[in-house]
């Protein structure tokens, strides 16, 4: 393994001498809470690869124009390579004096996507075109052009593995207008986390009847508790059953319905799953916590260390979910 | 590398790069045979149409026989693939082939490098002063289709592309004209040029029939331009001489020797050598004279009758015809200085093989010509008279002076000495030789240019390809060979004013007519306008080679390659960073207008600069607060700045007098700061 790798690095030195100026370079860059304001010390720029073809495609227009002693020749030589100067001093304005801000990040499940939102602010009176963020040594994730004083919002995508805190590292805001001969770039790390809940068990199973209160989980049913609306009048019903307010605007007795609330608050609790592991137990409770939520039904959540009173609603799930989620096994 | 979805062209960008694509090769057009520019325009037609109606690209074996195809029809149609010509349409068929395969922004960058080479080539075919403008229209074109290339998403308006294409071209010139200037020119060629390189054939041959000279005639293309050195010889005498043609087949005139070089056929062992320079007496003053002759790709240069032998321009050498020729064909504009001698004696001893060879006349040819010759050497007259007889006949007879003289049969000089009797100067010339060569007096005819117009505004001469003439030399004892012009029998106004004085106006091309008013009058006004700017070009740019250059920096202490570079590099430097510095002072965030808040905002610097910078999150009632909790020996200050600051932005009355109390306080603020008074004090 070793001699492959010391084979690797014999046969690619520019790219050993990459990775060893990248940890210094990356290591060095301090994760703040932001605003970030990225003066002219911190943007670096390169030529990119058609950088090197353009100045060597001048080069070649050179000796051709000295060949053949062509006055015209050499000055639109003399003009591509002015160009390629300029380009060096445009792209670099175009990058300096952004703010970088921390934006919103969704929490997501295990096994998806999280989206940090970085938003990067143009305080200029001019228009900076093209303007990218990335993470390190990968591709271009997404562009925007800002308007003077204006503050795009660039979305950066980190898969998400395992449940709990996902911290964004180092990401470059890098741009390579306006001529892409050269690539001016910024390494910013921002104190952005996203929760990352449990991957939710497959649907299917149900959870065990709840002790105490009430029995089965059940779905509605006419009762007495919860009223669920109106209804016309039949034979039989009771006086007292009429909804008389109703009565002189719609000239029709109409009849007050109920629902049963027995049954509906229940617990999800650790110790009803005995047979699954610490892992497993977590999402086959956060898939009961999204079916629960999804019914409209109470509940609560019991854990090691961990109580949560019965509720609904999304404030709740999340407080179950990030539980769910931070949960130490 | 994989192509993303963002990487994939805008149907507007392709066709905004087909736009461009169309201009630069445009000049080309013209140059190219006609199936290449066909195909050419069928490929950027049928891409056009093929975004606009999302057809499928063709498949890789089709892109592969296209190209194939392209290398078997260049190499058909030139002969070769590389070279100027060849190379050149080799890279527009390319160019167009790429369209095929062309539907990501990377393949734009590589469309885009090869739109700047063929801009190049164009310059090795012209090199006149518009295509000056040409360079800087298509560099901005195709610099705002880099532009549009390298911004990920949608297209950018097609205005913004271009205002920032413009303004970045616009800024490349000053480093451009830097470079132009000290950018060492090694004198090429580095290595060789291929055999097509330069200019076209153009202008006087060395073969003569009937209607050569009259269809030179129709151009106003300049043939040379002349600067006098010394007292400029009257027009009548400004005989300039080209090719000397002996050699008669019965209708054409040509040089003995013929072939692109006359220099590759030297054959010292004949006693018929073409280069030895026959004895000549001069007497008189010479006229002394500055030449710059527009590439004709020949290798004869033009000189005064008679150039003096040995004040002859560098790498040049006289034939036996006393005949100017330069070592290397005339591909680029070259200038000379010469000398000549309006009154000589040429070769008053002439060889026996010299006499026949310009007594020579195909027999059978032209028989009238030859019996009336004879018919007047059996009147027993001389050779000066039989001269005398012959122009008379032309000055006397019906003789008419035309550009369009009807045709003639077999016998060109017989049907128009007998028969139709209206010619040009090169019939006139051709029936005088031959006349001469029957009657026994050796006699050759010298085409060339004769007269020229001086341009008043730049002092000097210009001699175009409408005042092409041929006149004829016989050989006299003793005299030598002496010019006579049977033109100047027929219409002596055409040698002492030029053509435009001899000919019907009808008859002439418009730019040769002398209108007093109209179009053709200011064209020819504008063109003598036109022809000074254009000298200066060819003198300072074009013509700004490494000895020019030597020249020019040597009067700034710059004569040496080391010191260009030095210069060279330290000015790019320069203008370059102060390009740079420039351009950051325009990406600063704006200054607020209102002035309290940019004092409020200089007061936040200064308090940041001491660890307490504002948060966005915090108004500046918090803001004061906390800090003055933090350092409380500033809080009457803070104060003070705070509601100065209030009073100023939100309330309306006195704005004036609350932005110089809030001035005020950040004076004192930035006093505190400098000397903090109150530190000692605190624990």
């Amino acid at each position: 393994m070793t001699f492959r790798l010391f084979l690797r690095n014999l046969l690619h030195p520019l790219r050993w001498a990459q990775g060893k100026i990248d940890q210094w370079v990356l290591a060095r860059v301090k994760r703040q809470p932001g605003p970030i304001p990225v003066p002219r010390t911190r943007v670096y720029i390169l030529p990119t690869r058609f950088g090197y073809a353009f100045i060597v495609l001048v080069f070649v227009m050179v000796l051709a124009a000295m060949n053949y002693s062509n006055s015209m020749a050499f000055a639109l030589a003399f003009l591509m390579a002015g160009l390629w100067l300029l380009a060096m001093n445009h792209t670099h304005a175009n990058l300096v004096n952004i703010e970088v801000r921390a934006g919103q990040v969704a929490p997501v499940f295990a096994g998806e996507v999280a989206h940090f939102e970085v938003n990067v602010a143009n305080a200029a009176p001019r228009t900076r075109y093209s303007v990218s963020v990335s993470w390190p040594r990968a591709p271009v994730v997404q562009s925007a052009d800002l308007a003077p004083d204006h503050v795009a919002a660039l979305k950066l995508p980190l898969a998400a593995a395992r449940r709990g805190w996902l911290p964004a590292k180092v990401f470059a805001v890098s741009t390579e207008f306006p001529l892409g001969l050269f690539h001016a770039w910024t390494w910013l790390e921002l104190d952005m986390t996203c929760l990352v809940y449990p991957r939710p068990a497959a649907v299917g199973r149900s959870p065990p009847p709840a002790r105490g209160t009430g029995g089965q989980l059940t779905g509605d049913r006419p009762g007495l508790d919860e009223f669920a609306g109106l209804r016309n009048y039949q034979r039989g019903d009771t006086a007292r059953s009429i909804h008389w307010k109703s009565f002189p605007k719609l000239r029709a007795p109409m009849v007050k319905q109920f629902q049963e609330t027995l049954d509906r608050e229940f617990w999800l609790d650790w110790n009803e799953l005995p047979d699954l592991d610490g892992e497993a137990r977590l999402s086959q409770l956060t898939r009961w916590v999204l079916e629960a939520e999804g019914r409209h039904l109470s509940y609560g959540l019991r854990l090691p260390g961990t109580r949560i009173t019965p509720s609904r609603g999304a404030t709740h799930q999340h407080a179950c979910l990030k539980a769910l989620a931070l949960h130490d096994a | 590398m994989k192509t993303t979805a963002e990487d994939y062209l805008a149907q507007a960008s392709l066709l905004r790069l087909l736009g461009v694509l169309a201009l630069v090769t445009a000049p080309h057009i013209a140059r190219l045979p006609v199936w290449t520019s066909i195909v050419v325009i069928a490929i950027g037609v049928w891409r056009a149409v093929a975004a606009l109606r999302q057809w499928p690209l063709p498949p890789q074996w089709l892109k592969v026989l296209f190209v194939l195809a392209a290398f078997i029809g260049i190499s058909v149609s030139y002969g070769r693939v590389s070279g100027q010509h060849a190379g050149s349409a080799l890279l527009i068929v390319m160019l167009a082939l790429k369209l095929t395969e062309m539907r990501s922004r990377r393949d734009v960058l590589v469309v885009v490098s090869l739109c700047y080479f063929t801009m190049l080539t164009h310059f090795l075919f012209s090199q006149e002063m518009w295509t000056a403008l040409y360079l800087f229209g298509c560099a901005i074109a195709v610099t705002a289709m880099l532009i549009e290339a390298n911004h990920a998403g949608g297209a950018l308006p097609w205005h913004v592309t271009l205002r920032l294409g413009a303004s970045l071209v616009a800024q490349a010139l000053p480093l451009m004209v830097l470079l132009f200037v000290l950018f060492p020119r090694v004198p090429g060629p580095l290595w060789g040029l291929p055999s097509d390189s330069g200019a076209a054939r153009s202008g006087i041959s060395d073969t003569m029939s009937p209607g050569d000279i009259a269809s030179l005639i129709q151009s106003d293309e300049i043939a040379f331009r002349v600067q006098f050195l010394s007292e400029p010889p009257p027009m009548r005498e400004r005989y300039w001489r080209g090719p000397v043609l002996s050699y008669f087949d019965g209708r054409r005139w040509s040089a003995p020797f013929r072939g692109d070089n006359y220099f590759a056929l030297v054959n010292p062992g004949t006693r018929l050598n073409a280069y030895v320079v026959p004895e000549v007496e001069v007497s008189g003053d010479p006229v002394r004279y500055e030449v710059t002759l527009e590439p004709n790709r020949q290798n004869w240069l033009f000189a005064l009758d008679l150039p003096a032998k040995d004040a002859l321009p560098p790498n040049t050498q006289l034939t036996g015809y006393y005949q100017l020729l330069s070592r290397e064909l005339a591909k680029d504009q070259i200038r000379y200085q010469a000398l000549s001698y309006p009154h000589y004696r040429l070769e008053p001893q002439l060889d026996e093989q010299w006499q026949r060879s310009a007594e020579r006349l195909p027999k059978d040819s032209n028989p009238r010509t030859v019996a009336l010759a004879k018919a007047w050497r059996a009147q027993g007259l001389d050779d000066d008279q039989v001269i005398a007889r012959a122009l008379t006949m032309f000055r006397q007879e019906e003789f008419f002076y035309t550009l369009e003289p009807p045709a003639v049969g077999r016998d060109p000089v017989d049907g128009f000495l007998f028969d139709t009797k209206r010619g040009f100067c090169e019939h006139y010339s051709s029936a005088f030789t031959v006349l001469m060569r029957a009657a026994g007096i050796p006699a050759r005819v010298v085409v060339g240019y004769q007269g020229g117009e001086r341009n008043d505004a730049g002092d000097y001469y210009v001699v175009r390809q409408s005042d092409a003439h041929a006149w004829s030399e016989v050989w006299l004892h003793d005299r030598g060979w002496v010019r006579v012009d049977p033109t100047a029998a027929v219409a002596p106004s055409r040698v002492e004013n030029g053509i435009s004085a001899a000919i019907a106006p009808a008859e002439l091309p418009g730019f040769l007519r002398r209108e007093k008013a109209g179009f053709w009058y200011w064209r020819v006004r504008a063109s003598v306008a036109w022809d000074m700017v254009n000298v200066a070009w060819d003198r300072w740019v074009m013509g700004f080679n490494n000895q020019k250059q030597l020249e020019l920096l040597g009067r700034f202490g710059l004569g040496d390659w080391q010191n260009m570079v030095l210069a060279l590099t330290l000015s790019l430097t320069l203008v370059a960073g102060a390009m740079g510095v420039l351009l950051l002072r325009r990406m600063r965030p704006a200054v607020p207008a209102d002035p309290a808040l940019r004092l409020w905002r200089a007061a936040t610097r200064v308090l940041a600069a001491k660890g307490f910078p504002q948060p966005r999150t915090e108004g500046p009632r918090d803001y004061v607060q906390r800090v003055a909790q933090a350092e409380p020996s500033l809080a009457p200050a803070l104060r003070r700045l705070l509601s100065a600051y209030l009073s100023a932005r939100y309330l309306d009355e006195h704005p004036r007098e609350a932005e110089v109390e809030l001035a005020a306080a950040l004076k004192a603020l930035k006093a505190w700061s400098v000397f903090p008074r109150g530190r000692e004090t605190r624990a």
